[in-house]
């Protein structure tokens, strides 16, 4: 459960303001699956980054799972985001020096899990996003749609409550796009609450709660 | 993350970037290396002066006739008198003083040594049987100077001459000439090589009286005194002034030094000296040090999303400052490794180009070296590690 009021995001640039995220407000249940829509600079990422606890609102309240978790510290919001938060980028942001398995692995490492069953869950992970025979393979030796499967299944090995997904389709022809929003729909259908920003009409239109945003504000929220 | 998976993930990260990291690592090993070879000349050096001066005797005090001063010269110089010698009985008064333990006095002087045939001329020192535990020389065959022995013919020959004169090695009990008075050899150094210039195994040691008698003289050329012990070298060198002042009528006319004065220094001078040294490596290493800040600083630069994206996905900020330092830790330790065993290699390769020369890196040198390269490469670390560690994940990710 997602319950964000009243929540503002200013930035600073000389003597200019923008107000990134103005006064939003919104609750996402566990399991939805959330389409936020609107043009450029309306704020889309920053909302998913305040979601998402890489960034801190500079007003409001944020409640997550029942957890008020607007004043954690720099270590506790980590720890989070470690076990709630996957995320999923338009530019993959995978490590090029690490293998696909590697990459998988990070969050594993990260999180303290003992190489062994590390090894396990990596294999199931690769198995299951059809990754199989691309394990040692290094990012810049797979395709797009590669790259971003490889990324999902990062985001989603310590099996967070929700993924959040930055235009994962923007970087991918319109084909591969559509594979990898299904593999998403997939992960939703096995529970995980999905928030969705895309450009694409067509796409956003797959999600069964669709917001807009402008100018920082949410514009429309339909179901 | 656990502190095994930090070592592995930055040894994967430097072992990557090749080039750059080969670069830092080759940069902290010519530190080392500095350090170890620069310390082991320093520390050769040291150990060569003083070995040849310990070669010569310990709690050594040295009687000479004549003044050595800087100033004034000889006070009796402008009546006309020329000093007094240095004589036998002088060093018999000096051998009841109670701070003295033993003494030789010593003639020095060439002769011609024949036997069999063979004919050469030798180095001659002219002396006592206090000579052998004063002077630390030892026999490989046969006896020394018998005490009391001052007035029977005996010779005792260094180790090249016994070779050269009696090849079948069996010298002891030969008869040999001198000058012109013949000699029974009681016994044969044993070999020493060469100390201070002096080659012992080419001379031949005789009674003083012979000596004096052969170089025709009744001034010794040098005593040599053994204090009772190292607190003794000071008062037992004021009281031979002293007895020798006044058997020489008042005159100040010898000159008394130890050895263990001019050895102090040089000890001292040769220790400041590698200390010297050592330093100036440490600081090429200090210097290596900024490389590997300012290697580490483009590092962070360049890898700025990806520590965006371990924020992302849940790595705190202690686990990226962790990561940075890892890193300069395998590069500091490479470094140190290598130029630890550049460092010896060097050594080693001076010993075999000098051999006279104890070039031995001093342990502590060693030690100091890899450790200047550990801490210059984790102190080094620290401020880009903690640049990484508190970069903004959003504008991390954003590459900004
Ligand atoms: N780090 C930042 N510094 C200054 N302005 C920012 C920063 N991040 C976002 N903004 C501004 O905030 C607004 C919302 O940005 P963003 O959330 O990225 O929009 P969207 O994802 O919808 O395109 C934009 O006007 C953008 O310029
Ligand atoms: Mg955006």
């Amino acid at each position: 459960m997602i319950r964000l009021a009243a929540i503002t995001r200013v930035f600073r640039m000389g003597d200019q303001e923008v107000r990134a995220l103005n006064n939003v407000s919104i609750d996402i249940a566990s399991g939805e699956y959330v389409s936020i829509m609107g043009p450029s600079g309306s704020g889309k990422s920053t909302l998913l980054n305040v979601i998402g606890l890489l960034d801190r609102p500079d007003g409001g309240r944020y409640e997550l799972d029942g957890n008020d978790v607007t004043d954690l510290s720099e270590n506790e919001r980590a720890r989070v985001r470690r076990e709630k938060i996957g995320f999923v980028f338009q530019s993959f942001h995978l490590v090029p020096r690490l293998t696909a398995a590697e990459n998988i692995e990070l969050p594993l490492m990260l999180e303290g899990v003992a190489p062994t069953e590390r090894k396990s869950r990596v294999d199931a992970a690769l198995d299951a996003f059809d990754l199989r025979d691309r394990a040692r393979h290094r990012p810049s030796e797979l395709s797009g749609g590669q790259r971003q499967r490889v990324a999902i299944a990062r985001a989603t090995i310590l099996r967070p409550t929700a993924l959040l997904a930055d235009e994962p389709t923007g970087n991918l022809d319109h084909r591969i796009g559509a594979e990898v929003m299904a593999l998403l729909e997939g992960l939703h259908h096995a529970g995980t609450t999905l928030i969705v920003v895309t450009h694409d009409r067509e796409l956003g239109a797959r999600a069964h709660r669709h917001i807009g945003m402008r100018d920082g504000e949410i514009v429309a929220d339909e179901t | 993350m656990t502190p095994l998976d930090t070592l592995k993930l930055s040894f994967s990260t430097v072992a990557s970037y090749r080039t750059r990291s080969l670069l830092i690592v080759l940069a902290m090993a010519l530190g080392v290396a500095a350090v170890v070879v620069l310390t082991a000349l320093g520390e050769g050096a040291r150990r060569y002066v003083v070995g040849q001066f310990s070669s010569l005797g310990t709690n050594l005090i040295i009687v000479l006739p004549g003044r050595a001063e800087t100033s004034g010269g000889f006070p009796g110089a402008a009546l006309g008198q020329t000093p007094r010698d240095l004589t036998l009985d002088d060093a018999l008064f000096i051998s009841h003083l109670p701070q003295v333990r033993r003494l030789a006095p010593l003639n020095v002087g060439v002769a011609e040594l024949a036997s069999g045939g063979r004919l050469r001329e030798v180095t001659v020192l002219g002396s006592t049987s206090e000579l052998l535990p004063i002077r630390h020389m030892k026999l490989s065959q046969g006896s020394f100077l018998a005490q009391g022995s001052e007035r029977s013919a005996q010779i005792v020959l260094g180790s090249v001459l016994a070779r050269e004169f009696f090849p079948d090695g069996k010298a002891v009990g030969q008869r040999v000439r001198l000058g012109d008075s013949r000699f029974l050899v009681s016994g044969v150094l044993a070999v020493q090589g060469e100390s201070m210039g002096f080659n012992s195994d080419e001379i031949a040691i005789i009674p003083i009286d012979y000596a004096q008698e052969l170089f025709n003289t009744e001034s010794l050329f040098r005593i040599l005194v053994e204090a009772r012990s190292r607190n003794a070298i000071e008062p037992a060198k004021a009281a031979i002034r002293h007895a020798l002042t006044l058997r020489h009528d008042g005159e100040e006319d010898v000159t008394v030094i130890t050895q263990d004065a001019v050895l102090d220094t040089f000890d001292r001078i040769l220790r400041a000296l590698t200390l010297g040294v050592a330093g100036i490596a440490a600081i090429s290493l200090a210097v290596a040090g900024i490389l590997v800040m300012n290697v580490m600083l483009v590092a962070v630069a360049q890898r700025t999303s990806e520590i965006g994206l371990l924020k992302a996905v849940g790595a705190t900020s202690a686990d990226i400052r962790r990561l940075f330092f890892a890193e300069a830790l395998w590069l500091s330790l490479a470094g140190g490794a290598i130029g630890y065993a550049l460092g010896h290699f060097g050594a080693w390769m001076i010993r075999l180009a000098y051999p006279l020369l104890p070039a031995f890196p001093p342990a502590w040198a060693s030690v100091a070296g890899v450790a200047t390269a550990l801490i210059t490469g984790v102190i080094a670390s620290l401020l880009p590690a903690s640049r990484a560690a508190k970069l903004d994940p959003v504008l991390a990710l954003s590459g900004k």
